[in-house]
């Protein structure tokens, strides 16, 4: 019944004004309605979302040539697709143009946009969910624009290192503060529905069920557009805008250095040039856009991007895990215990410290808030979120993630506990970072079922999960965790019982590698900047204190004990730091003082390349090790994971990618030379050699 | 036309009670009922949705939460289809939500109902005055800003003073007699001395205390959580250091200078909440539950409410005569303990051979009720009485305290403000 009602309301479908039954074939649709409203409906065939692609823009001319021969009182512009606008352009098509023909056909798609914008009627585009890139772009380019509740737009185009290319950089200026816009362009951020009506992007924010007569009133002339105001004459003037553009510039540069990420720059001088000059300013873009194009940076964020998607691909499966148990309140499980209950599973989690349940609780809280949850939201995640001291909610799991204290003895007293109360068919995952599967199976209640489920701190900000599977997990087990994963808004990578599995096995070398150095009585800020220039999120020695130099030391511990390859001996300075109780950001101290935040480290030296390699290059050759073993599936998950779970310089496109730009030979070379430098830590993998 | 089906007691949990400190507690009544009904359902065999409906006991409901009993059922994920209201009948509230499903569930409309009560007295509304309330009308209505100004300048200091909503719910609306007023009544018809309910106090946070240290409450009591990491474990007002000479030294706050009734041997002012599964042999068979007890029968009776205090014996005596029960046919009885003084003078009252006969309709006195069979765990004196949560807490432990005893058959029983009182017979199932 409950079913019944939720299904008959949901089949509710979105106002298309009959161009959803006109006849005729492609993407779009054109129906006239009783009123002389004409409806253009985009509905891109053989998918679930609509994006932007050079076919789609052809055949909208063609629409628009008929409309002008015969324009309606009005012309409104809107997805028939439930899940939103458009998603942007149809990066598969973009990425491996050449610059002559990405120019010729930014040229042409721009005059499509052209003709919508100078039609003789008025132009609306609905907007319900998302309306990115250039399918925000199509929208700028009406008249007026009205959001449907939930609605959000963007122009993320800096996140695949380009810049909008479809009129962007011209119009989103026009119509609003250009600071406001260059500041969305710059972050590629997205403005929600409110937000997106306080900037002017919206002109009316309406209930679907408001539609006909808000368009009404916009035909009626009862909808004023907010004037642009001050800002956005005094901006018409090339010096105020050239002062503003190099706060920019200096802005970005804290971000993203110019030499990694060029097209923030390339956006700020369009503007700065152009500001004034609509015309020229599409030339420019249009220029800059198919030169970015080409870049290095570019090509490999838009790697990332479809990285990204293939790891989506991954848990497409359904899934059917709606009741998941958490044991273990401590950081990690207190962190996947209220991700996953902010995401809509209903999750009870046990502890044998009840003050533990309650620090999880604040936690929840505080991730809720970063993530914006207005207080309905942040009620009913707290309220899935259950303590439960007692554990009565295994019984009813269909998902129990271990995440106790990394010992084998402790672990099995809590498996063997879990076997007597997990119903038929429920999920035993370990969220163990330093223990090999294999190990533990005895205790646990189904072999089959038993997985690994390998979680980053803060879940919050790591979108990666290792899924692991050791000798007997089914094939079925890893299915449902990479579909639970998808459901929880994760990327799952599915990866062998190895050692450290893939991540940490990798990250390992490079953060030793690191420490060592500290030893050797390099500045750990100079450590830090080297990683950073590189591309890194953040220094190896600030991860490290991230981590929990704790949990640093039981993975290279245990690392070192079960690698059948050498490592680096574990530093002296660890041990003592970790003896001292001062275990990095959770104690408030470790490398760094973490009382007053994240440190930021920085060092006026430069960076010797010898350095950098003897950082990053261990890294590379673990993962070679990695695909040789069979640890990873594939060069593409191997990448993903890196990226995904630690931030590896996304423009360089994965730790492979960036080896096979820098030749497998030469990466082999120089491991060889480091290892005759530093010792057998540095032995070039056979991989490099069978792959050169 | 009614069947006559068995009604059962399957189980229950409670928060714990938490004593009103001068500041809005961390929990709505809606929060406490999520707080105590999350684990009461996580350790069922059934799902939240195998119920047919929430009956809730809510006295002081807060305006984000109308019909706290639905409210919490969408709360507690038992679906959109889930039928649920709230009772109210002042402190009654809690058993009454119990007594609609015990019929509910015996006349055959009903297999499982998840019954409670909720209260949080420290969200006890400041009401405004009425003169306050009109002139804010009067600023709302106003139009144009010369009206509004001139609206505006009409404010009054009193206007401002607000009026404690829960002060005025302790006080009786008929006679204007506060709560504690009604118990020095009693205590004065019964003889009653400051001394006897001081050590009826005493007594009574130590067995709380003792109850809380082995284990006693372990089924029933879940801790609460809230946003800012705190754990409540227990009933925070318990006092195991008490003695006649510490409650000795208090001033009586209703009835000053010569009065009985002090803070000391009243009820506590408490946030808190508890959740009864009532199931019928059907649902108990269909999902292979084990009750605790079963209910047999309930009863309301009303008063003069200027000594309501009396409730519990003019409710109990009528139901036990009704299934030819005496005195000694039962083995516990848990008698609210709104005021010391008041749970004495019941018990006084049913000793009394001329109150039996002429107002109970007894051939003699209904005798005695031994201290050892009287809220053996400790009573509202030491935990505190969330006035809508009360009647079904009672209920809830005694059915505990039957199984843990091995008694056979207990009262639980209530006195209500406004004149009333309620009361329920349970046998060990």
């Amino acid at each position: 019944m409950d079913t019944r009602l939720k299904d008959y309301l949901n089949a509710a479908t979105l106002e298309l004004g009959g161009a959803a039954d006109a006849l005729g074939d492609g993407h779009w649709r054109y129906a006239v309605d009783d009123d002389q409203i004409g409806w253009l409906v985009l509905n891109c065939t053989d998918a679930s979302v609509n994006t932007i692609s050079d076919k789609v823009l052809r055949e909208l001319d063609a629409h628009l040539g008929q409309i002008e021969a015969e324009p309606p009182r009005a012309l409104i512009l809107r997805s028939a697709k439930p899940a939103g606008f458009a998603a942007g352009a149809d990066i598969h098509g973009l990425a491996d143009m050449d610059a002559d023909t990405a120019e010729q056909l930014l040229t042409d798609a721009h005059a499509v946009l052209n003709r919508l914008q100078g039609l003789s009627c008025p132009t609306i585009a609905v907007v319900h969910g998302a309306a990115l890139g250039a399918g925000f772009e199509i929208a700028l380019a009406c008249g007026y624009r009205i959001a449907i509740d939930g609605a959000s737009f963007g122009l993320p185009e800096v996140q695949l290192g380009l810049h909008p290319g479809l009129g962007g950089t011209m119009r989103l200026p026009q119509l609003i503060d250009p600071l406001q816009a260059m500041q969305m362009m710059l972050t590629g951020k997205t403005a929600h529905t409110s937000r997106a009506k306080d900037l002017g992007i919206a002109d009316l924010v309406v209930e679907e069920r408001h539609l006909r007569a808000a368009i009404h009133a916009v035909v009626k002339g009862e909808v004023d557009q907010q004037a642009r105001g001050l800002m956005g004459k005094a901006f018409g003037l090339s010096a105020a805008r050239s002062l503003a553009a190099e706060k920019m510039r200096r802005e970005v540069q804290k971000k993203a250095p110019k030499d990694h990420y060029p097209a923030p720059y390339a956006l700020i001088d369009i503007w700065a040039e152009h500001g004034d000059a609509p015309r020229a300013m599409q030339k420019a873009e249009i220029a800059s856009f198919a030169r970015l194009l080409q870049s290095e940076t570019s090509k490999n964020l838009i790697r990332a991007f479809k990285l990204r998607q293939k790891l989506k691909q991954g848990g497409k499966a359904h899934c059917d895990i709606a009741r998941v148990h958490v044991v273990g309140a401590g950081v990690m499980g207190a962190e996947i215990a209220a991700w996953v209950a902010m995401q809509g599973k209903q999750v009870s989690v046990t502890d044998p410290d009840e003050g533990a349940l309650g620090r999880m609780i604040r936690r929840a809280t505080e991730i809720c808030k970063d993530a914006h949850k207005d207080g309905l939201a942040t009620r009913d995640t707290l309220d899935r979120l259950m303590p439960d001291p007692k554990g009565y909610g295994v019984r009813n799991a269909d998902l129990v993630i271990e995440a106790g204290p990394e010992n084998p003895e402790v672990k099995a007293t809590i498996f063997a506990d879990l076997g007597r109360q997990m119903k038929t068919g429920a999920i035993l995952a370990t969220n163990t970072s330093s223990l090999q599967l294999e190990g533990l199976t005895a205790h646990v209640p189904a072999k089959t079922r038993f997985a690994g489920l390998h979680f980053f701190n803060p879940v919050s900000k790591v979108p990666l999960v290792e899924v692991v599977s050791h000798g007997s997990t089914s094939a079925a087990t890893r299915t449902r965790l990479m579909a639970f994963c998808n459901a929880i808004n994760r990327l799952p990578v599915a990866v062998a019982d190895a050692p450290g599995f893939l991540v940490n096995r990798a990250l390992m070398p490079y953060l030793l590698e690191a420490l060592l150095m500290l030893d050797e009585g390099i500045p750990k800020e100079r450590i830090d900047k080297a990683a950073l220039e590189f591309g890194m999120p953040m220094g190896p020695v600030t991860l490290a204190d991230q981590v929990g130099l704790d949990i640093c030391l039981d993975v290279a511990e245990s690392l070192n004990q079960s690698l059948d390859t050498p490592i680096a001996d574990i530093p002296s300075l660890l041990r003592e730091k970790v003896e001292a109780g001062n275990l990095g950001r959770k104690t408030g101290r470790g490398f760094y003082d973490w009382t007053d935040g994240t440190p930021a480290p920085s060092s006026s030296v430069a960076i010797p390349a010898d350095l950098t390699d003897r950082l990053i290059l261990p890294m590379l050759n673990a993962c070679a090790e990695c695909l040789r073993k069979g640890v990873v599936g594939s060069v593409e998950d191997l990448d993903a994971a890196m990226i995904f779970a630690t931030g590896f310089a996304p423009f360089r496109g994965g730790p492979m990618h960036y080896a096979a730009a820098r030749g497998f030979g030469t990466v082999r070379a120089r491991l060889a030379e480091l290892e005759a430098a530093h010792g057998a830590r540095f032995a070039p993998d056979p991989y490099w050699a069978e792959h050169a | 036309m009614t069947t006559s089906r068995e009604v059962f007691l399957v189980d229950g949990t409670r928060t714990p009670f938490l004593k009103v400190r001068g500041k809005r507690g961390p929990f709505t009544p809606v929060d406490l009922a999520v707080q105590c009904g999350r684990p009461l359902l996580a350790r069922q065999p059934f799902g939240a949705d195998a119920f047919d409906m929430v009956i809730l006991g809510c006295v002081n409901v807060i305006a984000d939460e109308m019909n706290p009993a639905r409210v919490a059922a969408l709360r507690l994920g038992m679906g959109d289809q889930m039928v649920a209201f709230t009772v109210q009948i002042n402190c009654g509230s809690g058993m009454q939500s119990l007594d609609t499903a015990f019929r509910t569930i015996r006349e055959g409309s009903a297999d499982m109902i998840l019954a409670g009560g909720a209260e949080a007295l420290s969200h006890a509304p400041l009401v405004l005055s009425d003169d306050a309330v009109d002139w804010l009308s009067g600023m709302q209505t106003a139009t144009g800003p010369f009206a509004t100004a001139q609206s505006a300048l009409q404010v009054r200091p009193r206007h401002l003073k607000p009026v404690v909503g829960l002060e005025r719910g302790l006080t009786d609306p008929i006679t204007d007699l506060g709560m504690g007023q009604t118990a020095e009544l009693v205590a004065h018809h019964f003889g009653i001395t400051r001394t006897m309910a001081d050590t009826y106090a005493v007594e009574s946070h130590l067995r709380l205390a003792t109850a809380q240290k082995d284990g006693t409450l372990a089924e029933e009591l879940m801790p609460a959580f809230d946003r800012d990491g705190t754990v409540y474990r227990e009933d925070d007002g318990v006092r195991p250091d008490s003695s006649v000479e510490k409650l000795g030294s208090l001033k009586p706050v209703f009835e000053k200078p010569y009065g009985q009734v002090t803070a000391g041997n009243a009820s506590q002012v408490t946030d808190g909440a508890s959740w009864c599964i009532l199931a019928s042999a059907e649902a108990v068979e269909r999902h292979k539950l084990t009750p605790i007890a079963r209910l047999v029968d309930s009863e309301w009776a009303a008063l003069d409410p200027s000594v309501m205090g009396l409730g519990p014996v003019m409710s109990a005596t009528p139901l036990l005569s009704r299934h030819g029960f005496g005195n000694t046919d039962i083995d516990l009885w848990e008698i609210n303990e709104a005021f010391a003084a008041q749970v004495l003078g019941c018990l006084a009252a049913w000793q009394d051979e001329r109150f039996c006969r002429d107002v109970l309709g007894l051939e003699g006195s209904f005798g005695p009720i031994p201290r050892d069979k009287l809220n053996i765990h400790g009573g509202a004196i030491a935990l505190g009485h969330p006035v809508g949560t009360s009647g079904n807490r009672i209920v809830l432990h005694l059915a505990n305290a039957l199984k843990s005893t091995g008694g056979k058959r207990g009262v639980a029983t209530e006195c209500i403000g406004g004149g009333q009182g309620g009361a329920m017979i349970l046998e060990a199932a």
